[in-house]
């Protein structure tokens, strides 16, 4: 299990990292979520020690995590970054070989995960010379092919053509059904929504929600879509518990507080003509989050 | 895993990197072919032009406008200065600040040198001598008999004494000591600026990230250090090598015993030098995050090493013994050239050269320290140059 508590972290006038605690357990996939600059990736620097927190610790196991403990870590920085000019395989190796596998385990690893992340033709090519994609399929190998104990992922997904999303999130559910914490950051709610046991959603260094999907959900009410054709504009703006998301082609789509009453909703709704449609969802993560982040209530 | 398993697989992987890479295969084989013709042009290399400083004393003083124009005649520059004492102009002439010291009258000169004297320079002082004594023959003398006044001209010549057994192999050494300090020179520049880039690649193509995420940023330094050390070392160890042995086959060289010293020496003076320079290399080279950047962030140290090797050549060549080469030969950032060099003309006594590794040993370990501390807080940051203040700053 990994603890990040209370971490702080300043850079100049900029608080990259504000008091931020959660923990990823064995087995779980933690999607990390946030703006550009909100501290997703201080907090992962500081998960991996490259990065000393000003406040706050960081432990595996109940322990402050040490150097020996970190080389089991595997880690996808958002900086992507491998050797140029060295060739696939070398350097899957070499990167094994770091980490603490011997000459064999380090060969067979590195042609394991090659294959598996179809870089078998490309194994004696070098990286400079690989595409965009084919270099952070390397970039993902050479974080998996140590067998780590823990995943750290900066944006895994971002640069990805579809069919390599789809090996990925393979890939990561089957580390964290192996009962590997999975830590990751995404732009792609949607993936996140899909893949994730439990959401941080972070802004401007702080975690402002902490959760699984549906237990932020429960939080935040629900999404009401009302097809009311005749409605005329700011309708529904007086209503209490009821936020307007976006009204589209006479739809409506509202954001109704939790506990609230949805039937002086209908009869307002009634009351400026016909209702063809009164639905209820599921807020997506994407709405969660802006409603966490206080954007997008337009 | 051990750090020493960390720094042995940092090194081995730059290892493997040069050893493969084609420009090791190819700088080696111009440099073995740059030694070669050296050796073969060696006699006319060293028979260059140069100054050679006479100190005048007492009447001898008169000879002065004389002697420059009889030696200019032969070919020979001669800068002449006033001697008031002797004795002083004598350890002028050990500290290798004089080449020779002339005293006496004008007709029967004495000479010191510090092992032989220049045959030109003998030749015009012989031939004022001979001239001053014609002179006070056919003054002095009223039945002229001419065979004996040849005879007594002819018997006239400057006097010399030589303060050391003058040594025959000196042009040989002196051949030796320049290579070396050239090799030295060329291998420190070539892996220093190696380290360096290699940082610098690192820091740029942002692999340092993944890597210190796995090992400390100490084993990362300490491997790229010791991997481009060997790779050094063995380029300087074939080179050398080759060229010990060429000389001394081809008759350039004859006394192998010294050429090898020469080898060993250098070879220590190597390992020292690339230790001290190396680190400085990488901690230059961690302040800056873009390959362009890198040879001005260098400059300051490249300019040490250049200054170090044109100072070498220019005191190894005309005042190895003097006091003030001596103390740059000791010395730290110039030792590592210097002291080979004075060590193949035979000049370094022992206790100049304990001193100089004692002095080196301590300046390594200082530098290394600093340069880590330097690295350790430079080598994640990206951006613009670093000031040397910020990285020393602890992250």
């Amino acid at each position: 299990m990994l603890e990040v508590d209370g971490v702080s972290k300043r850079y100049g006038d900029v608080l990259a990292c504000d008091d931020v605690s959660f923990g990823v357990r064995p087995g779980e996939l933690f999607g990390f979520v946030g703006g550009n600059g909100a501290g997703k990736t201080t907090t992962m620097r500081v998960v991996l020690g490259v990065v000393t927190p000003d406040a706050g610790s960081v432990r595996w196991s109940g322990h402050p995590v040490d150097h020996p403990t970190r080389r089991r870590f595997g880690y996808l920085p958002e900086e992507r970054g491998l050797y140029p000019r060295m060739r696939v395989l070398d350097q899957l190796v070499y990167l094994a070989e770091l980490h603490g596998a011997d000459v064999n385990a380090a060969h067979r690893a590195a042609e394991h995960w090659a294959a598996r992340l179809g870089l078998r033709e490309h194994r004696d090519t070098e990286v400079q010379r690989l595409s965009l994609g084919n270099q952070q399929r390397v970039q993902l190998a050479a974080a998996l092919v140590h067998d780590p104990v823990l995943l750290v992922l900066d944006e895994p997904f971002s640069g990805l053509d579809p069919l390599a999303v789809d090996v990925l999130a393979e890939v990561l559910r089957e580390r964290a059904a192996a009962g590997v914490p999975v830590l990751f950051s995404s732009h792609q709610l949607d993936l996140v929504e899909r893949l994730c046991d439990r959401v941080g959603i972070i802004q401007a260094g702080r975690l402002v929600a902490c959760g699984s999907v549906s237990r932020l959900r429960a939080g935040a009410g629900s999404t009401l879509v009302v097809d009311a054709p005749l409605a005329p504009a700011g309708w529904a703006d007086r209503l209490p518990g009821v936020t307007v998301l976006d009204v589209h082609n006479g739809q409506t789509r509202l954001r109704v507080r939790p506990g609230t009453d949805d039937q002086p909703i209908l009869a307002a709704a009634l009351a400026t003509g016909p209702v063809r449609g009164f639905t209820h969802h599921h807020p997506s993560l994407a709405e969660l989050y802006r409603d966490v982040v206080g954007v997008g209530s337009r | 895993m051990t750090p020493r398993r960390t720094v042995w697989l940092v090194a081995r992987r730059e290892l493997r990197t040069r050893l493969r890479a084609r420009s090791f295969l190819v700088g080696t084989a111009v440099s073995i072919a740059v030694l070669v013709v050296f050796i073969l042009m060696e006699s006319t290399v060293f028979g260059g032009e140069r100054v050679t400083r006479v100190g005048l004393s007492g009447q001898a003083a008169a000879i002065a406008e004389p002697l420059t124009e009889e030696a200019r005649a032969r070919g020979l520059e001669v800068r002449v200065s006033t001697v008031r004492d002797p004795a002083a102009g004598e350890s002028q002439i050990t500290d290798g600040d004089l080449d020779a010291l002339v005293t006496g009258t004008p007709a029967a000169l004495h000479v010191v040198v510090d092992e032989s004297l220049d045959e030109n320079l003998r030749r015009a002082l012989n031939t004022l001598v001979q001239r001053e004594v014609l002179r006070a023959q056919l003054a002095s003398v009223e039945d002229l008999d001419p065979d004996q006044v040849l005879a007594t001209v002819a018997d006239s010549t400057v006097d010399v004494r030589s303060l050391r057994a003058p040594d025959p192999t000196h042009d040989e050494r002196l051949a030796m000591a320049l290579v070396i300090v050239a090799l030295l020179y060329l291998s420190l520049l070539l892996y220093g600026t190696m380290v360096a880039q290699g940082v610098v690649e690192e820091k740029s193509s942002r692999v340092v990230e993944i890597l210190l995420a796995t090992v400390r940023p100490w084993e990362l330094l300490a491997g790229k250090v010791v991997g481009l050390g060997l790779v050094g070392l063995a380029q300087l160890t074939v080179v050398g090598g080759v060229g010990t042995v060429l000389a001394v086959v081809t008759g350039v060289l004859t006394i192998p015993g010294a050429a090898l010293g020469t080898l060993l020496w250098g070879l220590l003076w190597y390992l020292l030098g690339y230790l001290f320079y190396a680190t400085v290399f990488a901690a230059a080279g961690s302040l800056v995050s873009r390959q362009e950047e890198t040879q001005s962030v260098l400059l300051p140290i490249t300019s040490v090493l250049v200054l170090a090797f044109v100072l070498g050549f220019g005191l190894l060549t005309r005042a190895p013994n003097a006091s003030a080469t001596a103390v740059l030969s000791v010395l730290p950032p110039f030792a590592p050239i210097l002291l080979p060099g004075r060590m193949a003309l035979g000049v370094a006594t022992g206790w100049q050269v304990m001193v100089a590794v004692v002095l080196m040993v301590g300046a390594v370990g200082g530098l290394t320290w600093l340069a880590g501390r330097i690295y350790a807080g430079a080598v994640l940051r990206t951006g613009p140059r670093l000031p040397l203040r910020d990285a020393l700053r602890k992250s």
